[in-house]
């Protein structure tokens, strides 16, 4: 079949030309890699924050701390201090050092959304693929049960949750943002793999007789790992700012831990004196969050716009 | 006479991953005269839409203009600011697109999208855009002009959206029209009507064309001249006579080796009986099958009908029809995807339970499908080592280094080098896809392959090569084909032995010498007729001496009682035809005929 080739010219043979341009890779815009860099940072600071924080988060500061030398004021203020060389962010409602609660507080909030973001992953993921392999009425089972618990508000549900079982820690936190986050997850799990699902090379694989555990994790997971992990960049930011709300409305960490949320909360009658304290832990929410969108747009970029369209809900 | 369009010395590139520039169209000249209709042929990668394109003043994302001009009446457009593109655009050049089922929004009536361009140009208002939208439907004669503008686009069949996509972009009277691989999805006997009204259309609105195809044989019926690229370069440039008749270039005469004969006797292989046994390897019985929940025994939809089809140890049997006669679910059926609601499926006279669940792993190895896309049919996520290896593994228990030389002696079959192993589905062009596809579908080592439209998609150099593929691995391995597929040619070149379908049941069936020629059966003889020649004139000797000119391009829908085919028939029988399910008419061999009519009547 090659002859036809080889009695043309020399100069080129009319070899088959190639469909497309290779994929492209993921390439990361600036706002993507300040993103990556604030994100790694709050990483190390969920890791060693504590160490080196200058107090203990729930440390109220000592009135001589702030005794200016040279001053006969022997019972200074404590509460809402400018930032100075003892307290470098200022300190809050009740003179504790914000910067020390800043860095504790970074371990309770993202420790908790990952936390939470996985356990909705893990219970929207499975039961996402469980619908979009098995039967009709499963999949109409489980869709159905899903428009009932997306249509609650999410904010109302978690309160009556964490009002009927009485403020009940932090564990049961995460169990009930991950288990309210999980119904948003399961569509999109659902809806990537109903559209995997429907493949021909998914399709191949049956007639080839594979079972349903080899089409799950061989045909469909490799396929929409990808989008899956877009989401959950996504979905991990909805999560913080969700338990920042929780703690906002006095309902999620309980003091004297801290937690960005809970601090803004705490904080905002500072907001008349001129002080930055309420600032502070919403700059902390605000870089995180941006910065993780950031890096999810570029993910998406690379991975083809169609996701964004699912991600709206 | 001055040229309407000028493409000078025109170059566009792509930008990769590390910002340099890779030459898409390396210096492409031509000139388009009123009137006129160029072709830009060759193929997928050639450059051929991205310069068609350019004279909308468009690249596609990721190219850009890196040289030359594209002069519309001696403006240039490249340079041209987007309110000036804006004018240009559907006004002046119009496009169409090769789907056109994917271009109508299936919510909006055909006449608000037919009239939409140009009431939006402000050219006409939508009084006179409405009366001009019904000259163009008498034009590209659609049945009904003065009701079909109230109509959605899905009441329709293809050929008609194909044809009022023709509508749509003429209704602005553009002086350019672009047309990009508009005939290419459709069945031949839709592809000969659609062909025939642009050829009319065009040369009654006196519009200019670009004709982009890959099929060199629509090309001679439609073009005055022809420009033939590879590779973003033109290789040759002529009349269309000039081209077809008397190419001068390599490339040129290797389409043109591409293009299939015309489906005629004597073509098809020889059978072999070497690996002949007492049972078929696979047999359909009585067969009723359809989609959606069976009831008394009935599917909701029925799309085949007392089909029977024996395929013989080590032959091909081609199974042909128009889209939607149901050759894909009888391979469907064959494979157990969809179950058979009444009938047999027997491999090597054993029978097979209908669904594929039920089946044991044995009966699976025998019976491999090949899906037509091998696009989709690859999982994106596999490596080829994997994709080629998982069947060895499965049914043949295969492992380590037995696995690897045996992927490799699958790769050497399929004539594909040994590094492919390492690569990833995206790495690999159409045509190389296709062959893994096959690979993967012999590595089980099958008893019956079932090929479904499997080079449809491919481009026609890309497409011989791998029908010659498939006769060297039919005599390889002396597994039997089912080959389905909607192009007369590719069957009649492959098989030695044709079913040909119509509306789900087998209307002509035999050795492919005794089916392509007479007697024929009244529907056979309309798909040899519709099948393109390459020479010029052929379109319209064909349209002129066509019997069955009423019966081009009708919906086939699928009856319960009476002849399928009887409304699209010249020789039907009012009263018999569409009463009575037609008989079977045994000629000699294994020919049969389902029809009506005696042996005597379709000879002539």
């Amino acid at each position: 079949m090659t002859d036809q080739t080889n009695n043309t010219d020399q100069s080129f043979s009319f070899d088959e030309l190639p469909d497309a341009p290779p994929k492209r890779k993921i390439k990361l815009s600036w706002p993507g890699k300040i993103g990556i860099v604030i994100v790694l940072f709050w990483s190390l600071i969920v890791v060693i924050g504590p160490s080196i924080s200058p107090y203990h988060e729930a440390d109220i500061l000592d009135e001589e701390l702030f005794i200016v030398p040279g001053s006969d004021e022997m019972y200074p203020d404590t509460d809402f201090q400018p930032p100075s060389k003892i307290v470098y962010f200022g300190s809050d409602y009740i003179g504790r050092d914000l910067l020390s609660r800043i860095l504790y507080g970074a371990r309770t909030t993202i420790g908790i959304s990952v936390l939470a973001t996985l356990l909705a992953y893990l219970i929207g993921v499975t039961a996402g693929i469980a619908a979009s392999v098995g039967s009709r009425y499963l999949d109409m089972g489980l869709s159905r049960v899903n428009d009932a618990l997306l249509s609650i508000p999410s904010i109302m549900f978690a309160l009556v949750l964490i009002a009927a079982l009485n403020s009940p820690g932090i564990f049961w936190l995460i169990l009930i943002t991950g288990f309210i986050y999980a119904a948003s997850v399961f569509r999109i799990a659902r809806s990537l793999g109903q559209e995997v699902m429907v493949a021909d090379f998914v399709e191949a694989a049956k007639v080839r007789g594979e079972g349903l555990w080899w089409i799950i994790t061989r045909e469909i997971l490799p396929n929409i790992a990808m989008p899956l992990a877009t989401d959950f960049g996504l979905r991990f930011v909805w999560v913080i700012l969700f338990i920042s709300s929780l703690s906002f409305l006095g309902l999620g960490v309980q003091p004297p831990m801290s937690d960005w949320g809970s601090m803004v909360k705490e904080n905002l009658p500072g907001l008349v004196l001129g002080s930055y304290a309420p600032l502070m832990p919403a700059f902390a929410i605000a870089s995180l969050t941006i910065s993780v969108n950031m890096i999810v747009d570029d993910l998406s970029a690379a991975t083809g716009g169609k996701l964004a369209k699912r991600m709206i809900s | 006479m001055s040229a309407l369009l000028e493409v000078d010395n025109l170059r566009i590139s792509a930008r990769n991953d590390d910002d340099e520039l890779i030459p898409i169209v390396k210096g492409v000249s031509f000139n388009v005269a009123r009137g006129e209709v160029v072709a830009l042929i060759g193929e997928s990668g050639s450059g051929k839409t991205t310069i068609a394109l350019s004279s909308l003043g468009y690249t596609k994302p990721g190219l850009e203009f890196t040289g030359g001009e594209v002069r519309l009446e001696g403006e240039d457009v490249i340079s041209m600011g987007s309110d000036q593109l804006r004018g240009l655009r559907g006004q002046r050049v119009a496009y169409l697109a090769q789907s056109a089922a994917a271009t109508f929004n299936p919510a909006l009536t055909i006449g608000e999208q037919v009239t939409e361009t140009c009431v939006l140009h402000g050219i006409l208002t939508q009084e006179e855009a409405d009366a001009r939208a019904e000259t163009l439907y008498k034009a590209l004669e659609l049945p009904d002009p003065d009701r079909l503008g109230k109509r959605y686009p899905h009441q329709v069949s293809g050929g008609q959206l194909q044809r009022l996509m023709a509508a749509t972009a003429l209704c602005g009277k553009p002086d350019l029209l672009v047309l990009d691989e508009p005939t290419t999805a459709l069945d031949v006997t839709t592809q000969i009507e659609v062909l025939k009204a642009f050829k009319s259309v065009i040369k009654q609105e006196g519009a200019a064309a670009i004709y982009v195809t890959h099929d060199l044989s629509v090309v001679a019926q439609i073009a005055d001249h022809i420009v033939v690229l590879y590779a973003g370069e033109i290789q040759e440039h002529g009349t269309a006579e000039q081209v077809v008749s008397k190419p001068t270039h390599d490339y040129t005469r290797r389409l043109m080796h591409a293009v299939r004969p015309p489906p005629a006797a004597g073509q098809g292989d020889e059978t072999s009986d070497a690996h002949h046994r007492k049972a078929p390897a696979l047999e359909v019985k009585d067969l009723l099958a359809g989609y959606g929940r069976i009831q008394g025994g009935l599917p909701a939809i029925t799309v085949l009908r007392d089909v029977n089809v024996a395929i013989e140890r080590g032959h091909s049997v081609g199974i042909i029809g128009e889209s939607g006669c149901g050759k894909s679910t009888l391979a469907r059926v064959m494979a157990g995807l969809l179950p058979a609601a009444k009938g047999q499926v027997l491999l090597d006279g054993e029978e097979l339970k209908p669904a594929l669940q039920q089946r044991k792993r044995e009966e699976l190895q025998k019976v491999q499908f090949v899906f037509q896309m091998a696009d989709t049919a690859l999982n994106p996520r596999q490596r080829i080592d994997h994709i080629l290896g998982r069947p060895l593994e499965f049914y043949l228990g295969l492992k380590g280094e037995e696995k690897r030389r045996r992927i490799g002696e699958l790769l050497d079959m399929v004539e594909l080098p040994q590094e492919f192993a390492g690569r990833y589905p995206e790495e690999l062009s159409g045509g190389q896809k296709q062959r893994i596809n096959l690979a993967r579908a012999l590595a089980a080592s099958p008893e019956v392959l079932l090929c479904d439209e499997v080079i449809s998609a491919l481009d026609s150099i890309v497409g011989a090569n791998v029908i010659e593929l498939l006769k060297r691995l039919r005599k390889q391995t002396g597994v039997s084909f089912v080959f389905i597929s909607h192009d007369l040619s590719t069957v009649a070149s492959f098989a030695d032995e044709i079913v040909v379908l119509y509306a789900g049941r087998v209307v002509e069936k035999g050795t492919t010498d005794e089916v392509l020629s007479p007697p024929y059966h009244p529907y056979t003889r309309l798909l040899i007729s519709s099948v393109p020649e390459l020479r010029v004139g052929w379109l319209e000797e064909t349209m002129g001496t066509q019997e069955a000119q009423a019966g081009i391009d009708r919906v086939v829908t699928l009856k319960e009682k009476g002849c399928p085919f009887f409304d699209r028939c010249p020789m039907a029988i009012e009263g018999t035809c569409d009463e009575e399910t037609p008989p079977v008419r045994k000629l000699a061999g294994n020919h049969a005929i389902e029809c009506h009519r005696s042996e005597a009547e379709f000879a002539h």
